[in-house]
């Protein structure tokens, strides 16, 4: 839409734009909006909804995400980082352990701050994400016609405040601004509420990629409040792929005689076929992983009850933080009226059982949980546009907040499960005389112990004027906010005068790194912008092409009339010359001519694949 | 000291400084003010705005935590009187306990040196501590009855010595569910 059309109505409070709901996850994004009545997805130029969360560096060096990332993972796997929902807030100690199982690697200098190297480029994981949010703002941009500058972002609920403040930083390098970061099973909820439920207690389970959490909530008249909510932000459908990986590696160290653990491609196609599988065994008694590399072919069969053997040990995981949820709701399980799944990991059978049984009813899985997430996202984007004003979310923090004070120990000022935004004050004083500094250190996390809790972050109360030890007396209010962020502000009581604090994160950004990194992308946004279109529009055009190719040697191709392989190839060599030149709504539209071309073409070949595994099995068989 | 001085967290959800409360009705005022205060409600209002809303609503969740939960509403309300929480000390054992807490301590040095045999006098104790923890409630519940209609600070004295013999109960308690 052109700025012509849009009316001034002189003293009225400008357009603020659309607010769009985002589901930011470990595997997999969606971008949604509040339609009508309704929340809805926003499709890209093909009819896709979900974007994949990776970021790939291409041969142009030009940063791409989604589809078009992916498809260089198994290519230039140095070259394309996954999955970095897990490094989020995290710094290398944290995660040396799993770092070995994926492809990307941590740049040298890393240590509060992980550092990926991507090809030839450096970047936090923060910077990552701001791809993966930039590519879904285009989305939506193109869907809205006008800039999108505002969302709503989903974490998983048992994020702490360093992976909060991590997503909040890669909104704002993505050039969003993030009125609020919203729980992910909080958000299905209110997706499930509008739909279903308007009143009585609903669990909402939800294990995805990377993560799990569990939260309780009261829905009462609109109003959704979480009564509590735990969960494990290391746990999630990415540990039964690696222990499937580690299976077949074995597996293939005896039969090829080869260990491919260190090749990157290698475990890349492999994690495919394990992925491939396990989604089969959803729906079937037994799959198959099927795993040609370099010329070679390993096939194994997967019997669901060895895979439900297998991964035993990831459900029961999840059920500890269930039972500690219902006790922190002071409800006893019967009090609990439905229990609604979320994320992808649900669809297994095994998953489904094992909570029918913790909550004593069977699940609701009617709403897509690929969806739900980025759906109650949208709806909260229209509560805080004002558009659903009669529903509100009362969330809560899902770590205790405290400060480490003598020996070590902690001192909790707010306890996990207190409504947000929730406060504390606390009174700080001198132990020596002239003393000018007090330094605060602030742990999240249930544990006796500070060296147990996680470090948020240390404040250096400064300037306190020169007195006898004790004397000084300096409160600090700490305010946990609506997005599960911790800010913190100092007065003097004595002087009544502000007291300075300098903050410094344990893990995660400082303000002016966030600052300057944002200048970087808004100075270069507008040639990247162009330079990304162009990069994206050529590895989709690579990906037809090859495509078209192969059905060039398929039996389906030889059926077609001659002027139907004159027009394909005609497309085809059109498109390769549109290639060259530096425009990628030329590229574009010869990706669609030629798709269009092919229509027929691949709808043959579709033919002869049914036909051909049809053949030799009786009706009652399919 | 700058601002002005701060609402009580009785005023602050309309409600008298009684400490019987009932729980609907704190439900309905917590709700309703939070349609009123929350941030999301302000949401595209002026940063100066939308950080009153925040603090605002901050003190109503602490206000409604607080109230909620009648221990914590007592302890407020007694701190609120000068009777602070932080001087009660929980190393008071009850008279009539000590030789208990002696022989209890004794049966968990043992249960941890690996010696199960005292395990049917932890499960004894465990009840018997559950006992003293529902009466003590009991008693609470009477005092609360009693300050809500004498407003009379022995009452509130009282509480605070009930209280803090419901902590070390409590803290028994815990120690015997190893």
């Amino acid at each position: 839409m052109s700025s012509v059309f849009q009316i001034d109505f002189g003293d009225q409070a400008p357009d603020p734009g659309p607010i769009v709901g985002i589901d930011l996850g470990t595997t997999n994004s969606l971008v949604a909006y509040m339609g009508e009545v309704r929340p809805k997805i926003i499709t890209d130029g093909e009819g896709e909804k979900i974007v994949p969360s990776v970021v790939a560096l291409t041969s142009d060096n030009e940063l791409i995400a989604g589809r078009a990332a992916a498809a260089l993972l198994t290519s230039t796997p140095e070259r394309a980082v996954y999955s970095v929902k897990r490094l989020m807030g995290k710094g290398v100690a944290d995660v040396a352990g799993e770092l070995a199982l994926f492809p990307f690697r941590v740049a040298e200098g890393s240590q509060s701050v992980i550092r990926i190297q991507l090809g030839g480029r450096v970047l936090t994981p923060p910077e990552v994400s701001a791809q993966v949010l930039r590519r879904l703002k285009h989305m939506a941009e193109a869907h809205f016609g006008r800039t999108v500058e505002k969302a709503v972002i989903t974490v998983p609920a048992y994020f702490n405040d360093a992976q909060r403040q991590a997503t909040k930083d890669a909104g704002r390098i993505a050039g969003l601004e993030v009125l609020r970061l919203v729980n992910e099973p909080t958000a299905a909820a209110l997706a499930y509420g509008l739909d279903k439920r308007q009143q009585g207690i609903v669990a909402v389970y939800d294990l995805g990629g990377g993560t799990f959490d569990i939260s309780i909530l009261k829905i009462h008249d609109g109003i959704f409040e979480v009564l509590a909510t735990n969960g494990d932000t290391h746990l999630g459908g990415d540990d039964i792929d690696n222990l499937l990986i580690h299976i077949a590696l074995e597996d293939l160290t005896t039969e090829w005689g080869e260990d491919l653990e260190g090749d990157a491609v290698g475990v890349q196609f492999l994690r495919r076929a394990v992925i491939e599988a396990k989604h089969e065994l959803s729906t079937r008694l037994e799959a198959e992983i099927r795993f040609s590399y370099r010329g070679r072919q390993y096939n194994r069969r997967l019997e669901r009850a060895l895979f439900e053997k297998l991964i035993a040990g990831i459900v029961e995981r999840t059920l500890e933080p269930c039972r500690n949820a219902v006790l922190d709701a002071r409800l006893d399980v019967a009090e609990i009226d439905e229990v609604v799944l979320v994320g992808g990991s649900t669809r297994i059978p095994l998953v489904r059982e094992a909570v029918q049984i913790m909550f004593q009813k069977k699940p609701h899985a009617e709403l897509n949980p690929e969806e739900v997430v980025a759906l109650g996202a949208a709806v909260q984007a229209g509560i805080l546009a004002g558009v659903q004003a009669d529903m509100l979310l009362l969330d809560v923090t899902p770590l205790s907040l405290g400060i480490e004070t003598m020996g070590g120990v902690v001192s909790k000022l707010i306890h996990r499960n207190s409504t947000i935004p929730a406060s504390a004050a606390e009174v700080f004083t001198t132990g020596v005389e002239g003393q000018k500094n007090v330094l605060i250190h602030v742990v999240q996390g249930e544990r006796e112990m500070a060296g147990d809790c996680r470090s948020l972050a240390r404040f250096d109360l400064k300037d306190i004027p020169p007195m006898p030890a004790g004397m000084p007396r300096i409160e600090v209010r700490f305010l946990i906010d609506a997005n599960g962020i911790l800010s913190v502000t100092a007065r003097d009581q004595r002087s009544g005068k502000e007291q300075s604090v300098e903050v410094k994160p344990s893990y995660g950004l400082t303000d002016s790194q966030v600052e300057s990194m944002i200048s970087e992308s808004i100075e270069q946004a507008e040639a990247d912008f162009a330079r990304r279109q162009l990069a994206e529009a050529r590895v989709d055009a690579d990906a037809i092409l090859a495509a078209t190719e192969r059905a060039m040697e398929h039996e389906a191709w030889f059926d077609l009339p001659e002027d139907e392989r004159r027009s394909i190839q005609g497309a085809l060599n059109e498109l390769r010359v549109a290639c060259h030149a530096e425009d990628h709504l030329l590229v574009r539209a010869h990706v669609d001519k030629l798709n269009a071309a092919t229509m027929r073409l691949a709808e043959m070949m579709m033919d002869t694949a049914v036909n051909t595994a049809l053949k030799g099995k009786t009706l009652d068989e399919v | 000291m700058s601002g002005p001085p701060q609402a009580d967290y009785f005023t602050y959800l309309g409600l008298p400084q009684k400490l019987q409360i009932d729980p609907a009705e704190l439900e309905k005022r917590f709700y309703a003010l939070s349609r009123r205060l929350h941030p999301d409600r302000h949401a595209g209002k002026p940063e100066p705005e939308r950080r009153l809303a925040e603090e605002a609503t901050a003190r109503l969740n602490d206000a409604y935590r607080t109230l909620k939960d009648p221990v914590a509403r007592a302890e407020y309300l007694l701190d609120r009187h000068g009777l602070n929480k932080s001087e009660q000390k929980s190393s008071n054992v009850p008279p009539e306990l000590l030789e208990e807490v002696f022989e209890l301590n004794l049966a968990l040095e043992e249960i941890r040196g690996g010696d199960l045999s005292a395990r049917p006098q932890l499960a004894a104790a465990k009840s018997k501590f559950e006992g003293m923890l529902a009466e003590v409630d009991r008693s609470l519940q009477a005092c609360f009855e009693e300050w809500d209609q004498s407003g009379r600070r022995e009452t509130l004295e009282r509480i605070f010595g009930v209280l803090n013999r419901r902590t070390y109960i409590r803290n028994l308690l815990r120690d015997v569910n190893v």
